[in-house]
Parts: structure tokens; sequence; C-alpha cells
């Protein structure tokens, strides 16, 4: 009896790979992400590049609605500002993203960095005097600017096709970072007419032209290749980031947790036994 | 003489049991109060509300003896064009009895701590007794703001001066952005 | 049965309470003194690690609905802005979502320990029914809650489940419509969606108030299923039941936090965090795992049974699911209650086991997958090589017409002496007719184990036979198979079979081991024991 079910439980699995290709594309290429483990982080290095790489190719056209501009100054934002005291000078100096030790959170509105960002992206908004349709530079409590006004703008200038918002886009996706880096890496330059293939995409050809070439986003550091591969990483990074923002404080929260409910766990344990010591049951 | 050793076998668990209790207790009763801490301050201002939003004002569009009153993270502000007479009254005023003692210049520095400049007060539109908004009101006895609401008297540089409100009117942060613009927060 | 209260007010402020409202007295009786059976096992600890659940669950969401907006274009934005701006607004969503999942989980292990002790005989009838009825209302509220953050999954899930009502003759449309308050799933359904969500766990206290009521009128039944006779049989509930239930609730919040703190999003599906879209349905529409085996009940009917379509059977079979639990306690003969002493009831009950985790198992693929199949997939190719090709337009009157006049082509093709022809169609009422005439007719058979493998070898035969080939036709045709949806109702059939046919002969057929006279016995060996 045991014997049949598992015999029919192994032919059931191997059954289930048969018609997975139309719901899910090719399985996404294996990458060791530092944030995926159970104590992992994020390179902020790695979320600030992806964050150039966003603003520079992708804010043409995906929106990234729910992140506005503080939250990249923010306790774990890849632009969060402290204050650390340099070991050799002993002077206090300012450090972007959480340093090892010890240093002070400056708040994002005191963050140059983050100011200089959202200054630097035009807003469209309503003059407080006239009523009228207005722009003006960004401030921190601003959303990330949109590409286009409302979906139907968006769909209009894309083939019929709203590129979607990414602001929780790893969490959208089966296969999360390691999706969205596959994919940008993935086309093999096939075109149909407005399509594109792309083996990871599900059905294959997705009407996005392949955003990103070598070169395209100018990094600062010198030691880091500008290859699609690297800002593919990159952004898969940011976006990772940006639908989690909160993870590293989830992870050592969730230390600290556990831990305590072991313990709990073992002292309640002995006192049940205790409870029940001269009991039989 | 079973009894004797049951009874002090008996004493000896009894402190095991308890301390096992004790402990266990005490374990819990820590484990709960951090629990709750996340349900007590998630009612707390979030990020968004924190965050500063500023206000800016264009200055041209307030002519001398003008004030304009602008909302600031949801409160309102005054913003007023003061005369060479308000101002005159206001730096002689330094010197009268003030139940909260301040002087005009104190009341006109910038955010950073630099000086603003004499014509410009910012201030909230707050009564400081319970919050209603006073008018300014021409050639009253102080010549500043008063509150309808129960009789409080401010002078052109927003010092209580008579009545229940037990302090000045405060100053909003603001900062010049250019010789006619200021924003405030 | 738990005798004359034994509790005696000692100071003053608890005499003068007892006088006028003996809550004291109450919980003393309840959870104090209330005499519990010492052979009590882990299982017993599920009752316990509920109430818990119920209350994280409507502590969590009265927080959440300080900060939850429910209209269709603020509440997505709504539970982003919970996630990233409200201080631990993270850590209250993600116990909220992880916390509907674990109280399934123990619902689940708490029924099945109902099933397999026989909690549910005599004098236990009603405390196992109003158990249902707790289960109904959770199955309601977690419905109901998961359509709240507005993704693409709760909106179409609460299509596909409204649409549902639908199949009620006469009365569905109407009670559809009424139900969603429009004629789609739209504002008025997801604003009422909110209210009756924080209704019903409030609603669900109140049942589980009765039903511990009618526990502690019948008392707990235990592993062996024999009533209690003697004091020797009990304990006392506090402190042995209280330090019990806390220590195994402990080990439960434990598996809690692991998945709330390193697995928040496991349990539930991507879909979810793309906003809803009502002009775009995802490739697969699922509802969460506690409701998959109903799903896959409700779509193991794919025909008609006499007069009822297959859509209404579906539906009416997947609410009979849990219907048949509310007649249990009289559809089971058995006069043992302990399936521990009852060998084949034992098997048929694992086998059950299996079939609710395999239904589950079901409800989560896609319906049409091929699980067995006798023989591959398998395609024939005919063309003609060397014959005169001939292209000729067709013209219907209008689309309706459009396959009597492209039979109507053929033929008369055919009569000219075309050894093959390929009808295309290239509008609503125009197409093309191709024949060949003359030249030698050639056909290939090719197979593949898999749809994707089949194509890629009819690709391979085409580009072997190259320009001889003016144009194919390509018949394919798929084995017998044994699907996904024919393995749901092999499932569906013992699920309905367990209940109405096998218990009811099982009790009266089967001769069951001998059980203890009491409950006491077979822990102490019949030696009396120490005062509890």
């Amino acid at each position: 009896m045991l014997r049949a079910i598992s015999a029919a439980a192994a032919l059931i699995v191997v059954g289930c790979g048969v018609a997975l290709a139309a719901v899910h594309g090719e399985h996404p290429e294996e990458y060791p992400f530092s944030f995926e483990s159970p104590v992992g982080s994020y390179d902020m290095a790695a979320v600030q590049r992806g964050f150039q790489v966003y603003q520079q190719v992708c804010s043409s056209c995906h929106s990234m609605d729910h992140l506005a501009y503080r939250h990249l100054g923010e306790e774990g934002g890849p632009f969060s500002l402290y204050i650390v005291r340099n070991h050799e000078t002993g002077e206090p100096e300012p450090h972007v993203g959480r340093p090892e030790h010890g240093g002070t959170f400056v708040e994002v509105t005191e963050n140059p960095y983050v100011r200089a960002i959202a200054a630097g992206v035009t807003i469209v908004d309503i003059d407080p005097n006239s009523g009228q349709p207005a722009d003006r530079p960004g401030r921190i409590s601003d959303h990330f600017r949109r590409p286009f006004p409302n979906a139907i703008a968006a769909a209009a200038s894309n083939g019929g096709a709203a590129p979607p918002d990414l602001s929780v886009m790893t969490s959208a996706r089966h296969g999360g970072a390691r999706y969205v880096r596959s994919l940008l890496m993935g086309y093999d330059g096939q075109v149909n007419g407005t399509l594109h293939h792309n083996p990871y995409f599900p059905g294959g050809w997705l009407a996005m032209a392949p955003p990103l070439v070598d070169g395209v986003v100018p990094y600062s550091d010198p030691e880091t290749p500008q290859t699609v591969d690297q800002y593919a990483t990159d952004v898969a990074t940011f976006l990772q980031w940006s639908a989690d923002p909160h993870m590293e404080q989830r992870k050592r929260l969730g230390v600290v947790v556990l831990a305590f409910l072991a313990v709990l766990a073992g002292l309640l344990y002995l006192a049940y036994k205790q409870v029940w010591r001269n009991e039989s049951h | 003489m079973a009894e004797a050793a049951a009874t002090s076998a008996h004493d000896g668990e009894t402190t095991r049991r308890d301390f096992i209790y004790i402990a266990g207790a005490a374990v819990a009763t820590v484990g709960i109060a951090a629990t709750i801490w996340p349900f007590i301050d998630q009612m707390n201002p979030a990020a968004d509300t924190r965050a500063l939003s500023t206000t800016e004002v264009d200055l041209s569009a307030v002519p001398e003896g003008q004030q304009v009153k602008v909302l600031w993270q949801g409160k309102p502000v005054f913003v007023r064009h003061r005369t060479a007479v308000e101002i005159a009254a206001a730096q002689r005023d330094d010197f009268a009895s003030l139940k909260d003692p301040q002087s005009d210049a104190d009341r006109l520095k910038q955010e950073d701590g630099e000086a603003g400049r004499p014509e410009w007060l910012v201030l909230q539109a707050s009564c400081t007794h319970l919050g209603c908004v006073p008018t300014f009101v021409e050639g009253s006895q102080f010549g500043g703001w008063f509150c309808p609401c129960h009789g409080s008297d401010y002078d052109t540089s927003g010092r209580i001066r008579r009545g229940p409100a037990p302090k000045n009117l405060l100053v909003a942060p603001y900062l010049f952005t250019g010789p006619t613009a200021i924003r405030i927060g | 049965m738990s005798g004359p209260s034994t509790y005696e007010p000692k100071s003053g402020i608890t005499r003068w309470l007892d006088r006028r409202l003996p809550i004291i007295r109450l919980a003393h009786d309840s959870f104090v003194a209330y005499p519990t059976p010492r052979n009590l096992n882990y299982w017993w600890t599920f009752g316990a690690m509920l109430s818990f659940c119920l209350i994280v669950q409507i502590v969590t969401g009265i927080v959440l609905a300080m900060h939850y907006t429910p209209h269709v274009t603020m509440a997505f934005a709504s539970v982003q802005r919970l996630e990233r701006d409200v201080p631990f607004g993270w850590l209250i969503q993600n116990i909220h979502a992880v916390g509907a999942s674990m109280f399934f989980l123990a619902v689940y292990i708490h029924m099945f320990r109902g099933l397999y002790y026989g909690s549910y005989k005599a004098p236990r009838e009603l405390l196992w029914i109003l158990g249902c009825v707790i289960y109904l209302l959770m199955v309601a509220t977690g419905f109901l809650g998961y359509t709240l953050p507005w993704g693409q999954m709760s909106f179409w899930g609460a299509t596909v489940i409204t649409n549902l009502l639908g199949a009620l003759p006469l009365i569905g449309e109407s009670i559809k419509n009424w139900l969603m308050g429009g004629f789609s799933v739209d504002q008025p359904t997801i604003n009422r969606f909110f209210s009756l969500h924080y209704l019903l766990p409030f609603v669900i206290a109140g049942v589980v108030g009765l039903h511990v009521w009618a526990l502690h009128e019948a008392g707990q039944n235990n592993p062996v299923g024999v009533d209690v006779k003697s004091k020797a049989d009990t304990v006392p509930f506090t402190p042995h039941a209280t330090i019990k239930d806390l220590f195994a609730t402990t080990l439960f919040v434990i598996l809690f936090a692991v998945f709330v703190f390193y697995m928040p999003d496991a349990l539930g599906h991507a879909d979810n965090f793309i906003p809803a879209d009502p002009l775009k349905t995802p490739p697969e529409i699922v509802p969460e795992w506690y409701l998959l085996p109903f799903y896959a009940i409700l779509r193991a009917f794919d025909f008609n049974i006499g007069p009822i379509d297959s859509k209404l059977a579906g539906v009416l079979a997947m609410f009979a699911a849990i219907g048949v639990l509310f007649v249990l306690p009289w559809l089971d003969t058995s006069r043992v209650r302990s399936m521990r002493y009852r060998p084949i009831a034992r098997q048929f009950f694992v086998i059950f086991a299996v079939v609710c985790f395999a239904l589950g198992w079901c409800g989560g693929q896609n319906p049409g997958n091929i699980l067995l199949k006798a023989g591959p997939f398998s395609a024939t190719l005919t063309w003609v090589e060397g014959g005169q090709v001939a292209e000729r337009p067709i013209q219907a009157d209008g689309a309706a017409n459009w396959q009597d006049a492209a039979n109507a082509a053929e033929a008369q093709a055919r009569a000219d002496g075309a050894s093959m022809t390929a009808v295309t169609r290239t509008g609503a009422a125009t197409g093309i007719l191709r024949s060949v005439t003359g030249g030698s007719a050639q056909t290939r058979t090719v197979e593949g184990e898999t749809t994707d493998y089949l194509e890629t070898h009819i690709t391979e035969v085409k580009e072997e036979v190259g320009q001889a080939a003016p144009f194919y036709n390509v018949e394919r045709r798929v084995p017998p198979a044994f699907t996904v949806t024919n393995f749901s109702q092999v499932l569906t059939l013992y699920y309905f079979l367990f209940f109405l046919v096998i218990l009811p002969i099982l009790g009266l057929r089967e001769r069951p081991e001998r059980v203890p006279d009491t409950i006491a016995k077979p822990v102490t060996g019949g030696k009396a024991q120490g005062a509890s």
C-alpha cells in the first residue's frame, strides 16, 4: 500500500514539470546575492549603484510609486548618513550606510545627499497661488517621480503595455531578484515586430527592448565593471532593497526573538516536568 | 520516620520548583512586555508624517503692513511684513515687563541661527493658551495680535502682554532661500 | 463533569464580588480547579494554541485597521505604507498574514485529533458542530481578509468565488450582485468585505465561548475514549494542563516566528504583490494553501450530473465537503470512541489524511496537467511533393458563414482533382485556400514525451523536408491521460466515501480491540496515586 503511494507520488512530481513553461519562463540563473541567507544583509554599495541604474535607465518608463526620496536616507537605506568617530584622528566624520559599530544616525531631513537626489528631479505639482500645474524641484518627502501621469499614458507610450511599477517587483515575480537579474541579462537578440525574445520571460516574448548595454551608466568607482551583468546584478539588489527595506532589522530581531523563545521553552518544559513529577500520565 | 525524610526532601524540591516557576514567569513577563512595545509604538507618527514637509513662501507678494497665513505641517503660520512703526514698538518693548521675556532680535533668528530681517516675522498662528488663531488688530493697545477665545493680547513681536496665554507665540523655523523667499520647516 | 464549585473567596473584596458577579468563581471552576483527564497527550494542546491565534489575529488586525484604507485606489498603497513607514508596521503586517496560516494549521490538527479520537461522539455532538461553525467562520474570515490588500490574487480570487454563487439556480445572479454591491468586484465590495472581516472574528470569539461551555459541560475526551469515572482519573487544570499548554504553545510560536522573521512571504503568492487589474487575469488563480483542498473538490466536477451543470455541481460538492462534517456524529456508528482501539478504521483514517494532503496539492496545480499517460504525444504530418500548387481566395458573406464557405471551397478544389488542401483564415470572413494537384503524397509520424518535445520534432521534420513541401497538414494527438482533474475526482470520491459509507459500515462490522476500563488504569498500573 505504502509502496504504491510512494510510486504514485514520484510520478506526480515528474509530471509537474511538464506544463510549467507557460506559467513560468526558464529557471533563473543562480547567483549568491548577499541578502539571501537568514543572516544576510544588503551590499549597500550595490544598492547605491542599482539606484543609479534605475535613475538613469529604468525611470524613464518604470515608476516606483511606493518609494519616497526620504526612504533612501532612513535607517537601513543606501544613502543613510551616520556620524562616526575617525579611528586615527578621533574627529567626527560622515559615513554613508550603516557603520560597523557605533555612529549616530543623522535624520533624513539633515541628509544632504538625499536632499540633492530629490532636488535633482523635477516634480509636476500645483502652483499654490494660481492652482495651475507647475514644475518644481523635488523634496525628500516626495514619492519617486512618475514617468507618466497615469496608467493610460504609460500604456499608450509603450505599445499598449504599461511598464509595471518596480517598487515590489522582486516580491511580485517567482524567482525574485534572481529572475530580474537573469531577465536583464537574458536577451538573445531575436526580434519579432515589437517583441523581443527572452527565455526567462513567461511565454518567451516581451515588449521591453533590452534596456542595458555595456557602459550605459557611468559608475564612479573605477574598480567596478560597467557591464550589463554588473548593472543587472546591481539593479536587482536595489529592487530587492526597495521591496524589503526592513530586512536587516527583521533578521536581527528574529535572532533575538528565537533565542528568547528557546530559553522560554526550556524553562516551561522544566516547569512542566516539575508539575507533573508525581502524577502518572 | 518516612514522613520526616519526605518533608526534608520536599523542602529541597519546593525551592527548586519555586525557582523554575519564578524563572519561567519572569522570562514570560519580559517577553510579553517586549511584545507589547511594537503595538504601542505603531501609533506614533509614521515616517511619512515625521518627514518634515516644508512650505515655501514668496515674500514679494506680501506688502508692508500685511501678513499671510500659510499651512506648515498642517498647522497655520503667520508671515508678517512689519512696518517701521511696528518694528520700533517691538524693539522698544524688549525692556517692558514681559510674562515670557524674549528680545525681538531673538524672535527673528533663522533656523540655522543666522539673524533674520526685522521686517519679516514668522510665527506659529496658535495661541499658546488653548490653540485658537489670533487676529492682528491695528491700533490695539499693544499693537499686535488678539485672541478672540479668551482675550490674550500679543505685541508686534508676538509676545504675550496680557491675558491667560503663558508663552509668546512660537517662532516657526524658517530660512531665507533668496532675497524674497523663505522656506518654513 | 465538574461537580460543585470548590472556590472559596478569601478576602473582603473577593467575597463582595462573588456575591454580585461570580466571575472569579467562573474562572476558577473553568480553568483552575476544572478536572482534566490525566492521560491527555500533546494533541490536546491545540485548543489553547487556537485561542492564542485568535487573540493574536484580533489584536494585530485592530492595529492594522488603524492604518489600512479600504478603497480600490489606496488599499495597496496603504499596505505599502504599513510596511515602510508605520513603526513596526512590517512586523505587525507579517504577524497577521502568517498568523492566518498558523491559525489554519492549528485548526486542521485540532480537527484531525477530533476525528481520530472520536471527540465528536455523544455527548459531544454539539461541541463538534460548534467547532464546524467556527471553522466555517474562519474560512469566511480568511477569504474576506485576503481580498483586502487588493493585489491580483485578492481581486481575482474574490471574482472567482463570488461568481460561484452565480451558479445557484434562479437566485444565483441576484445573490451575487447583492454580495458584490455591483456587477463586478469593485469599491463597494472591498468596503463591505473590510467591515465583515472586522466583524467575523468577534462572532468567532462568541462561538468559541459556546464551544468551551459545551466542552466543560461534557468534559474533555481523552486518548482512550473512556469516560471519567473517579477522581483518580483527573488532575486539576491549573497547573497541570496550563503549564503543558504554555509549553506547547511556545513551541508553536517558535514555528510562527521562523516564518515571520525569515520566510514571511513563503506561504503567500507572488502575484498578490501586483496591484489588482480587472483587465488582466493572472495565468493561475489559486487561493491560500489552507483552502486548496476545497478548491480541488470544486474543480473536480468538470462534468454535468443530469440536470445539474458542472459549475453548480462543483459548488455543491465544495459546500457538502464541509457540510458532511456537521452530521458526522450520526454517520459514525461505532460504539468505541478512540481509533486507538479500532485498527481497521485507523487505516482508513490514515488514507483519509493522505487524501486531504493530496487534494491540497491538486488544488494548487493546473487542472489540465497530465500525471500519467498511456503512450507519448504524437503528430502526423502529411504533405505532397512535386505537385502543382494553386492559391485561391475564399470570401464568405459574414463571419457566421465562414466555415460553410471554407468547406465549400475545399470541396470544390477536391472535385477539381486536388490531392491535398489547406485553408488559412486571414480575416473574419476572408481566407486563402491552397491546393496541390498531382505529385506524391508523403506522411511522417513523430512522437514526443512532452508537447515541447513533440513540437521540436515537428519542426525538425519541416526543416528536413524544406522546400519540397509547399505546406503541411499536421494532426496532433493526445494519448489517454490521467490528469490532475482525474486525480481530484478519485480523491473527492474517497473523501465522501469515507464519511458516508466507510465510517457507517465500519462502526457496525468492525471488531474493536479491548478498551481499558478507566483512564487511570493504563497510566497508573492500577495503583492509587497521591492527592491530585
